[in-house]
């Protein structure tokens, strides 16, 4: 066991875990975000992905222990009021039918946008690529990333 | 059920509703079996004894409320349902709030969410139910005002008087109304006067699934609740003979460590359950528990043996007959245009992407479930039975569903939670690792399935015959009746064809083997249509006939007719070109008729692509065509995942793919356009979330025949090698 510090969504949580944890359960079950997801365990599926330090990663396959103190961003840190354009997009789509994978999903095209905000359909195959969803809503998260880079640019515009 | 727990359950729902003090609650009932459901108020309901189905209810400030009887795993009931009575009722979509409803089939009949049955097994009863609360109300406003009913109407939330434009909202008549008795016959809106039904409105449920709020069955957490899993024999009927947990007992945070057996349809699943205060620790005792298993006594199959086993089933023996007309054999024995095919499906894993996982808490003789639960009025029952409890010391709460497509039906996974909550007299969430959820079943069963057939001289089918072979689901329960016939083996075949065809005959020779199976989105129809529509493919090949012109020609009915004319038309059908290939499977299932058409062509290295799929669904009378959308964009997805990508294989008694490195899904650049259409007619309402699965394989195969001349009769093939 190991006291660790966790900085979620600008928030500092301290929790004593076995250092070789996933950050997935210790996301979970020790400081009570459920929004992240287990899917499979073995980074297939994409459920469980999070940013730290700005990348997508999959949390079911990090250790705790090398997660402390880097800044992670889940789901619920992207906005609580559904105010980000990526979630803006997801339901002006109407993109979740389960919903179970989406947050994955939600995740990896807000990393996707911020590096390429004028995504080709290759450069959103290959970020998505990495993410299951069984309902099969892919198209429409390929349109929904599409609105969303349309979104963001229109905001940036005026700014 | 005695009137104190009727006033519980109304207690309960006040409190789940977050509903206070007066209200209009309405509901309806069956007087009788086969009797049209009549509408009650539910203080009536009440002081004769009468359990009303479900209900919906209006607070003194206006507040809608309905109890979603029906699991939401995807499909849509949470925004379905609503639309439904927010239309008749006259209130804003947005002012409807929804609670699920818990198990208990006296009160709201079957809850089984499966075979695509929400909106059509109860569209019309809402419909008339929200009908006759608009109309209370309507009455209630014209008392007040002493005028006639026929004076005022209603209009989002509001009783408006039509010659003063005075007005009362709902809320202000809930009181008034509530003392009125539900009118004997309404009047229900035309479909042209339809304000919400038929639009594509945004599905409630959506914000909480894009910041992470929706609560699914693992997400459920009790106060001092415990997590567990479960080291399971992998083989289906295997038993634990003895476990050492040494070394699990080490593991920080493990506290219980016990054998545990489950009911799975007439099996019992044996394992050894690993108990902890956190999911991580109960993994990592798990994983150094060391078990010696029992495998005595039973065979070890493997996929080879067990085909081999439906390819016998197939040539010769006894077989359950299922539907025949005319002397089919006969007829085929004589004809000069014989054409006989053998077609194969795969087992399938449902690989939801919630792995099963229940929350149970047992104490002082009661037990209360959470979890992402099709049936919850199955699971009670079931337990009951199992934990010896009587039903209403059984309460079921359904979640939010990660997917279910059949799976999430079943109630191993309730009762092993129950039976590991009263072993440690503790909540406990036990939680299926995506390898166990891959592994453990059940699954959708493999089929074999032969066809023969012969057409005429003048290009029209004269015989049909399709025999099948693989499990029957039925025949797994407890005293099950194994010489009844399956009766979804014509699922999918369209009811079209049946008026056609002089000479028909259906058979089913099951195979009888432990492996547990249960529905797969669309069920036989999934695997029943591969073999069907293929092979009408080839009795119109064999006939010289153009494909889609050959079908046109065996349908007698007109509806059949605008499906595939329209279809003909949205894809280009006639003028496809030569480096093309174009297929075409339609099926009916769940009520709802589907055509398909795929377009395919040869990428530059020569290897097969899908540049299209395009689908026509009539479904009859429909509440949201965009729910619709998303069902047969998702329906067409998973059914090409079965067709091209996974299939789940024994060997050795075991499941062989465990997780998705092995057992593959569709992703998004497997993903072909898909252009849908709907069909708009009043006919009765139809399925939604399955009938579109079935075609799409066959529709598949058939293009590839049309583009290469090579006729796939096995799934799944890799598209890449076609």
């Amino acid at each position: 066991m190991a006291s660790l510090t966790l900085k979620i969504n600008n928030q500092s949580h301290t929790i004593d875990v076995d250092p070789k944890m996933p950050l997935l359960w210790a996301i979970r079950d020790f400081v009570g975000l459920t929004g992240t997801k287990y899917g499979c365990g073995i980074a297939q599926c994409g459920a469980c992905t999070v940013h730290m330090g700005g990348i997508p990663v999959r949390s079911c396959s990090i250790p705790v222990s090398a997660a402390a103190n880097k800044d992670i961003v889940t789901i619920e840190g992207l906005s609580a009021d559904n105010s980000h354009p990526v979630q803006q997009a997801w339901i002006a789509e109407q993109v979740p039918q389960c919903g179970y994978c989406q947050s994955g999903q939600i995740m990896a095209a807000t990393a996707l946008l911020k590096k390429t905000p004028n995504p080709t359909d290759k450069d959103i195959d290959n970020a998505m690529q990495g993410h299951i969803c069984r309902c099969g809503t892919y198209p429409r998260i390929r349109k929904a990333i599409k609105t969303a880079s349309q979104l963001m640019n229109q905001k940036a515009s005026v700014k | 059920m005695s009137a104190i727990q009727k006033n519980i359950s109304r207690r309960n729902f006040m409190k789940l509703s977050g509903m206070t003090g007066a209200a209009l609650t309405l509901g309806f009932y069956f007087p009788a079996a086969g009797k049209e459901a009549e509408v009650m108020k539910l203080d009536t309901a009440e002081s004769k004894g009468i359990d009303l189905n479900a209900w919906i209810s209006i607070d003194t400030n206006g507040k809608v409320t309905i109890t979603n009887h029906r699991s939401e795993m995807g499909q849509g009931s949470f925004q379905s349902v609503p639309q439904i009575i927010a239309e008749e009722l006259e209130v804003d979509l947005n002012n409807v709030s929804i609670v699920f409803a818990q198990g208990n089939n006296a009160k709201y009949g079957s809850q089984i969410t499966g075979g695509s049955s929400t909106i059509r097994g109860s569209y019309k009863k809402l419909l008339h139910l929200s009908a006759s609360a608009r109309e209370m109300l309507i009455q209630a406003a014209a008392k007040k005002w002493n005028v006639t009913p026929s004076e005022c109407y209603a209009e989002n939330g509001f009783v408006i008087h039509k010659a003063s434009g005075k007005k009362f909202n709902y809320g202000e008549l809930v009181l008034e109304a509530s003392k009125l008795e539900p009118p004997k016959s309404v009047k229900l809106k035309a479909i042209e006067e339809y304000k919400i039904l038929r639009k594509p409105l945004p599905r409630q449920d959506t914000p909480l699934k894009t910041n992470g709020t929706a609560i699914f069955g693992i997400d459920k957490k009790l106060p001092g609740m415990m997590y567990a899993v479960v080291e399971r024999n992998p083989r289906f009927q295997g038993k634990v003979k003895s476990f050492d947990d040494t070394e699990t007992k080490k593991v920080p945070g493990v506290k219980h460590v016990f054998p545990v057996k489950m009911s799975v349809f007439s099996m019992t699943r044996e394992g050894v359950a690993v108990v902890a205060d956190n999911i991580w620790a109960a993994m990592q005792g798990r994983k150094v528990l060391k078990v010696e298993w029992d495998d005595s006594g039973f065979e070890h199959l493997n996929t080879e043996q067990l085909y081999a086993r439906m390819s016998d089933a197939l040539k010769g023996g006894e077989s359950l007959s299922v539907r025949t007309r005319g002397n089919a054999e006969g007829v085929f024995q004589k004809s000069s245009g014989k054409v006989e095919a053998i077609y194969e499906t795969p087992y399938e894993s449902h690989s939801c992407m919630e792995p099963v996982n229940c929350v149970a808490h047992y104490q002082d003789d009661k037990l209360e479930i959470w979890g992402p639960i099709q049936g919850p009025d199955w699971v009670q029952d079931f337990l009951s039975t199992l934990m010896g409890l009587p039903k209403e010391k059984i309460i079921v709460n359904m979640t939010f569903l990660g997917g279910g497509f059949g799976r999430k039906a079943f109630m191993d996974y309730p009762h092993e939670a129950a039976i590991i909550s009263k072993e440690i007299k503790a909540p406990v969430q036990v939680v299926w690792t995506r390898e166990d959820d891959t592994t453990q079943g059940p699954f959708r069963p493999g089929m074999m399935y032969q066809c023969k057939g012969s057409v005429t001289s003048g290009g029209g089918v004269e015989s049909f015959i399709m025999r099948s072979a693989g499990q029957n689901m039925d025949h797994q329960w407890p005293n099950a009746d194994k010489k009844s016939y399956n009766n979804s083996a014509t699922e999918g075949f369209l009811e079209t064809y049946f008026e056609s065809l002089p000479h028909y005959s259906f058979s089913d020779a099951p195979l009888d083997v432990p492996i547990p199976v249960m529905w797969w989105r669309s069920v036989y129809a999934s695997t029943n249509t591969f073999a069907l529509e293929s092979f009408m493919d080839e009795l119109a090949i064999k006939a010289g006939k153009d494909p889609l012109e050959f079908r046109k020609q065996h349908f007698q009915d007109g509806r059949y007719h605008e499906l595939v004319n329209k279809l003909e038309q949205v894809s280009g059908w006639k003028s496809r070109k030569k480096n093309e290939g174009y297929g075409v499977a339609i099926a009916e299932s769940f009520s709802s008729i589907v055509g398909e058409v795929v377009k395919v062509s040869k990428k530059a290295d020569g290897k097969v692509k899908i540049d299209k799929v395009w689908a026509v669904m009539d479904c009859g009378w429909y509440v949201n065509p965009d729910i619709i959308r998303a069902q047969i964009e998702g329906s067409i997805i998973m059914g090409l995942g079965a067709a091209t990508v996974h299939a789940t294989h024994f060997n050795d008694g075991k499941a062989v793919e465990q997780n998705f490195n092995t057992y593959k899904m569709p992703r998004m650049m497997d993903t072909p356009e898909i252009e849908i259409h709907i069909m708009d007619n009043e006919e009765k309402a139809g399925g939604v979330g399955e009938p579109s699965l079935p075609p799409i394989a066959p529709a598949l195969t058939n293009a590839i025949f049309d583009l290469t001349a090579k006729r796939i009769r096995k799934l799944p093939f890799n598209l890449e090698e076609a």
